[in-house]
């Protein structure tokens, strides 16, 4: 049975209950996942981390949440007040909706009910979380706006610049996926992997996918709405406490769900690794719920491991990096996949298959040759009009040397 | 006129400086794989041993002529070094400190000499611990010791008033007021022929 069927069946409770259960999941990782940025950041830079509060300082997240919700709640007096505290809402609820379409397991005994950890299976799930993380800018283009100062607004309009035009990318990678698949339902799209991973046969789409999920999500080294040397906090300079709180548990909630999208469309989501097949059926199938975790973490690192490394984009960089590269790279992918695709499907011959792929490779091949040598042409002009003598009469510089010689 | 300004000669490696100077010829980034390896490096550094050093419970020795906070000295008998000159206060580039000196009289002899610093106090919110007062020191009274906790909660506990600084008496030592050893003038003490007290100026210290 599918997971849309199983899921069909479940009772009302069930469905409260898992959606209880997805809630607390997050925001219990998000908690976690702040601990384990710190301590490997920490490590990163030779440092311990924190290690006060609890064994390991396993409880300093929660401790900063408490400090957070006991501080001032401040409203500046120019900030529009409803939209003020709207926007962290906005951004805190956007970011956990995106979890209802994601697959955790396959089929489990849930409470003897046969089902699946999903909250509920669309059959255009991966539409439903690009459309649920559009709306979620909304929080962080009102929060800008809203707080009636400069800093926060230019941040809001940065990130929103930035979040609008990553996720361009974002659907455009998504596009391989779906022609592969034939589906854009999450589960289904797990179910085509059973094989191979799309991250192996899309690899591109999948390289596309993890570079604009990082500009997606505003974190370093894209994370130019809250450049501290620039911007001060960016769109939440004029938070404080709980709501603070909210935007600050949304990045990192918005963290785990990339990445967990990416675990479902590249990574066969809750199936094991190739070869450990056999770990799907432990703990009448819950055990695949570890595996989906494993993928998600090893993510989770990946994205505090770019930011232990690498230093910040400059705004006009990171905007041409996102327009002028991702975004035609990945139509023309989009267009050699769709055309494979078609070629497969229709039968094509071997021979013919392997011309297109070798004449594809052809035209890069020469494109970037061409683009070169123009290069080296643009350079080799700057040299010649760089040249210390000018080609034109110049008076001698009064008192120079070479007057003196010269008279 | 103007051509003095110009080098000569390379005496003083100004080719050196002009190439290190040069403009950057090269202004193409470093190639993908040569970006690729910070993150070797960040992901080596996480197996290398940590510099942290838990503070408050490990406590690092510091170097042995480290700045801390200053001491005002004894002589051997116990009579205070200070003599309230304010050489040091003079010397002091933020104006941390404040001396008044006061007459020895007899039966009320807190040091060799006439002169002795009845009022000395050290600001630590604004001494920048520069050790300048310690070099214009004319007796060796103050002195810094590796001490640095100096923290506390209100500015009048960081003025530290002349009991604070002193020194600890050691064995042999009498608590002054109490007059010079006998037969002995200040110069003396300066030279270090002092080397413990005498009973008749009262009862040292045992240890």
């Amino acid at each position: 049975m599918s997971n849309a069927e199983l899921i069909g069946q479940d009772p009302g409770w069930i469905i409260a209950l898992k959606g209880l259960i997805i809630f607390a999941a997050c925001v219990f990782l998000t908690i976690m996942s702040v601990w384990g940025e710190r301590k490997i950041v920490a490590r990163m830079q030779q440092r311990i981390g924190p290690n006060r509060v609890g064994k390991f300082g396993l409880l300093q997240a929660l401790v900063d949440g408490v400090k957070l919700a006991l501080k001032e709640d401040l409203i500046p007096k120019a900030a529009d007040r409803i939209v003020f505290v709207l926007a962290p809402v906005i951004s805190t609820t956007t970011c956990f909706m995106a979890f209802a379409v994601i697959p955790l397991t396959g089929e489990v005994n849930f409470f003897g009910h046969k089902t699946a950890m999903q909250l509920t299976d669309l059959s255009v799930g991966v539409l439903y979380v690009l459309a649920i993380a559009s709306v979620g800018v909304y929080g962080i283009v009102l929060a800008g706006w809203s707080s009636g100062s400069t800093y926060p607004l230019l941040g809001g309009l940065r990130s929103s610049a930035q979040v609008i035009s990553y996720e361009v990318a974002m659907g455009l990678s998504l596009v391989a996926v779906f022609i592969y698949s034939g589906s854009m339902s999450t589960s289904e799209i797990v179910e085509a992997q059973q094989q191979w991973w799309y991250a192996v046969i899309l690899f591109p789409s999948f390289i596309i996918y993890a570079i604009s999920m990082v500009g997606e999500t505003n974190r370093a080294p894209f994370d130019l709405a809250e450049a501290e040397g620039e911007l001060v906090g960016g769109f939440h300079t004029e938070y404080s406490s709980l709501k603070f709180a909210l935007f600050f548990l949304s990045e990192y909630v918005n963290i785990i769900a990339v990445s967990a999208l990416a675990t479902t469309l590249f990574l066969g989501g809750y199936h094991a690794l190739p070869g450990l097949g056999f770990t799907e059926q432990w703990l009448g199938g819950w055990f695949t719920l570890a595996w989906f975790f494993i993928k998600v973490l090893m993510f989770f690192f990946i994205f505090v491991w770019l930011r232990g490394t690498l230093p910040r984009l400059r705004y006009d960089q990171f905007m041409k990096f996102g327009w002028k590269v991702l975004i035609p790279f990945s139509l023309a992918w989009i267009m050699v996949v769709s055309t494979l695709r078609v070629m497969s499907q229709q039968q094509a011959p071997k021979v013919l298959i392997i011309a297109f792929i070798f004449s594809i490779v052809l035209i890069y091949l020469s494109v970037t040759t061409l683009v070169d040598r123009e290069k080296a042409k643009v350079i080799k002009a700057a040299k010649v009009t760089d040249s210390a003598e000018p080609d034109f009469p110049v008076p001698a510089i009064p008192n120079s040397r070479s007057e003196q010689l010269n008279g | 006129m103007a051509d003095e300004l110009i080098p000569r000669s390379d005496e003083f490696g100004l080719a050196k400086a002009n190439e290190a100077n040069a403009p950057i010829t090269n202004q193409e980034p470093a190639s993908f794989s040569k970006q690729l390896l910070g993150f070797w490096v960040t992901f080596r550094t996480m197996f290398k041993k940590v510099n942290t050093v838990q503070y408050p419970e490990v406590k690092e020795e510091t170097a042995p002529r480290f700045h801390g906070r200053h001491q005002l000295n004894r002589h051997p008998d116990g009579l205070e070094k200070c003599i309230g000159c304010e050489l040091c206060a003079w010397a002091c580039p933020a104006d941390a400190i404040y001396v008044e000196g006061a007459d020895n009289k007899e039966g009320e002899q807190f040091s060799p000499g006439e002169r002795y610093g009845k009022v000395y106090q050290i600001n630590y919110l604004r001494c920048i611990f520069c050790g300048l007062c310690i070099e214009a020191c004319p007796t060796r009274a103050l002195t810094m010791t590796n001490e640095y906790e100096l923290a506390d909660n209100t500015r009048e506990k960081l003025i530290f008033e002349k009991d604070d600084l002193l020194g600890p008496l050691r064995a042999g030592m009498v608590p002054p007021p109490h007059p010079m050893y006998p037969n002995t003038d200040d110069g003396n003490y300066y030279r270090g022929e002092v080397t413990t007290s005498h009973p008749s100026q009262g009862i040292a210290k045992h240890d």
